[in-house]
């Protein structure tokens, strides 16, 4: 065989710091902010409480927010009724712990947390066979139509709230936190409630098991590569609708598990309060950038963190200063702070 | 002659409103290259689309390997056992060439004979394995395109324009490819603008013009024609030296 192509040594181009740094600003704005937060907080146990909670608002916002940007990515699929997983996940969860009342009223951290699991694997498999049914009656006969899917899906959401009225009834529904996750530590003179460092925690979980799928197994790969081409992942031979099913499935399941969290975190569900996530939930999605998880994470930590420091400081400017956010980076980057390249 | 390994018979395809093809007849033999002329824009991409599922024919059939595939969802059209590398080469820029490769694979971890074979064929793609393909050049985004294809045996290579705006050097590298490709006994129906390339590597052509078949010969007859590359594709031989 004679040698094959031209000779090639390729070189390592000299980047600016500028352009080394280019990749990592979404990274870099977390801490900026939390900075800034610093400045515009004087007291540092306040700020420190503060931090906290937006982190594990931030969190949360992820988990329920983390299926929309693949959805949409995947299949190019605006679903305004993601929020309703949200709040079934919620009712569910927030009954089975209710229907465990002694084991989430006893002081023990190991029966409160079989509780929890207990509370979790229910909302997340309702949830779950809901955004099945969802898929298949709602979504799919309007693939490619985005007006339709927004009334559509608008209209699922309006379907289900009621549903959720007719099992539970009008009222809304107080739950209080298991005993162990009740209270908070002293950490530096700041309050941290324990409930709080859990939901970090978790989220840091979820955060990085959706990576590891996504970066480490075929089936990611899948998906990543339908997020950017999918007329050419069919064209190796695999089913897109397939995987984008199990991605509308996966995603329902953690609007869920973000819903029995979030009903946790206020002590309160209502059938509506999924819907009324669902503000926070775009921002997040569109200033991440739409199919883009680690955008989305970023995102959610940015409009947690906003929201609470600006809560604290004037409380009626916490919804326009995320708003405002999502202005200032959609000006930067248009199409939100890790665009995901799309084919065509 | 054995059973063609692909098949068109008077096939008909609609893009939105526009009748593009209008029924074309195509017989693309087993471990041959076939090669699919015609001036721009008459329909060659659109037959590739459409056999591979990405367009749907409304009228006539097609056949790979006996079966009907006509309206067979393209992942099952690919599994069939179709290589595909598009025009516009359908590279996952996110994704890094190992992780494009390896998709490629459909069916289970790559050969790493034919792994290496690939990487001698195209060096670059060996060099920055482990790179972001969108970071590419277009010539090497082009040989990732064309060694997806190749790191599975298929029983057909569809092959659209694999020397679009390449530099002559690359040229002959993707032209020496798919030489070996074809000397392994591979089945190629391979859409070329570039006629010394063609000429190279083809056994039979076709030449479309305007969402039809109008010639089909053997390549050798068409590459000592001027008058009729001239009178089938608006060519002249010298133009092409
Ligand atoms: N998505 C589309 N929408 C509308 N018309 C299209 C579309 N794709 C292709 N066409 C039209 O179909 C005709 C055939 O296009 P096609 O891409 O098959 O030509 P081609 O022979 O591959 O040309 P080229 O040599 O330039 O690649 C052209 O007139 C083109 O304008
Ligand atoms: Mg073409």
């Amino acid at each position: 065989m004679t040698t094959a192509a031209p000779k090639h040594t390729p070189k390592m181009a000299e980047l600016s710091l500028g352009q080394r740094l280019a990749p990592w600003m979404p990274v870099l704005l977390v801490p900026v902010l939390v900075a800034l937060g610093a400045l515009a907080i004087p007291q540092t146990s306040s700020w420190l409480t503060l931090t906290v909670s937006g982190l594990a608002m931030g969190m949360m916002i992820f988990i329920m927010a983390s299926g929309l940007t693949l959805v949409f990515g995947l299949m190019d699929v605006i679903n305004f009724g993601h929020g309703a997983f949200v709040s079934i996940g919620a009712f569910v969860g927030v009954s089975v712990l209710l229907m465990l009342g002694q084991m989430t009223g006893a002081p023990s951290l190991g029966l409160n947390l079989i509780a929890l699991m207990l509370a979790v694997v229910g909302a997340m498999a309702a949830t779950g066979a809901v955004g099945w049914a969802f898929e298949k009656v709602i979504v799919m006969p309007v693939y490619g139509h985005h007006l339709k899917q927004i009334l559509v899906t608008m209209g699922g959401l309006i379907v289900i709230e009621q549903l959720i009225i007719v099992l539970w009834g009008p009222e809304e529904i107080y739950i209080t936190r298991p005993e162990a996750l009740k209270g908070a530590i002293t950490f530096a003179g700041a309050a941290l409630e324990k409930y709080r460092l859990v939901a970090v925690v978790v989220g840091l979980i979820v955060f990085a098991a959706m990576r590891f799928v996504l970066r480490r197994t075929k089936i990611g790969l899948i998906v990543r590569a339908g997020v950017q081409n999918g007329e050419m992942v069919e064209a190796l031979g695999y089913r897109l609708r397939r995987v984008f099913v199990g991605v509308f499935i996966a995603g329902s399941a953690l609007a869920g598990l973000g819903g029995v969290m979030w009903g946790l975190y206020q002590e309160v569900i209502t059938a509506h309060m999924g819907n009324d996530a669902m503000i926070l939930i775009f921002i997040v999605v569109i200033i991440g950038g739409l199919g883009s998880v680690e955008g989305c994470f970023i995102g959610a930590l940015l409009v947690g963190l906003m929201q609470n420091y600006v809560a604290y400081i004037e409380p009626k400017a916490a919804l326009i200063s995320n708003i405002a956010l999502m202005v200032l980076i959609l000006m930067w980057r248009p199409m939100g702070m890790i665009p995901v390249v799309k084919a065509k | 002659m054995s059973e063609p390994i692909l098949k068109l018979e008077g096939v008909y395809t609609n893009i939105a409103q526009y009748h593009i093809l209008q029924g074309v007849d195509l017989e693309v033999p087993k471990g041959a290259v076939t090669m699919l002329l015609g001036r721009n824009g008459v329909g060659k991409t659109t037959t590739l689309r459409t056999v591979i599922g990405h367009w749907r024919a409304h009228k006539g059939r097609v056949l790979f390997d006996g079966e009907d595939i006509t309206a067979l969802p393209t992942p099952l059209i690919a599994r069939a056992g179709l290589g595909f590398v598009p025009e516009d080469m359908g590279i996952f820029s996110d994704l890094t060439v190992e992780e494009n490769m390896v998709l490629a694979a459909i069916h289970g971890p790559i050969n790493s004979a034919r792994l290496d074979w690939i990487f001698t064929a195209f060096p670059p793609l060996k060099t920055f394995w482990k790179s972001e393909a969108g970071n590419l050049s277009g010539g090497q985004k082009q040989m990732l395109s064309i060694a997806r294809a190749m790191v599975e045996e298929r029983k057909l290579y569809l092959i659209d324009e694999p020397t679009k705006g390449l530099a002559p050097a690359i040229v002959s590298t993707m032209a020496r490819a798919l030489r070996e490709l074809k000397e392994q006994g591979a089945s190629i129906l391979l859409v070329e603008q570039n006629f010394a390339v063609a000429r190279a590597l083809g056994d039979t052509a076709n030449v479309m013009d305007d969402g039809r078949m109008i010639w089909s010969g053997a390549m050798a007859e068409l590459s000592g024609d001027a008058t009729l590359q001239e009178r089938l594709m608006g060519l002249s031989l010298d133009a092409h030296h």
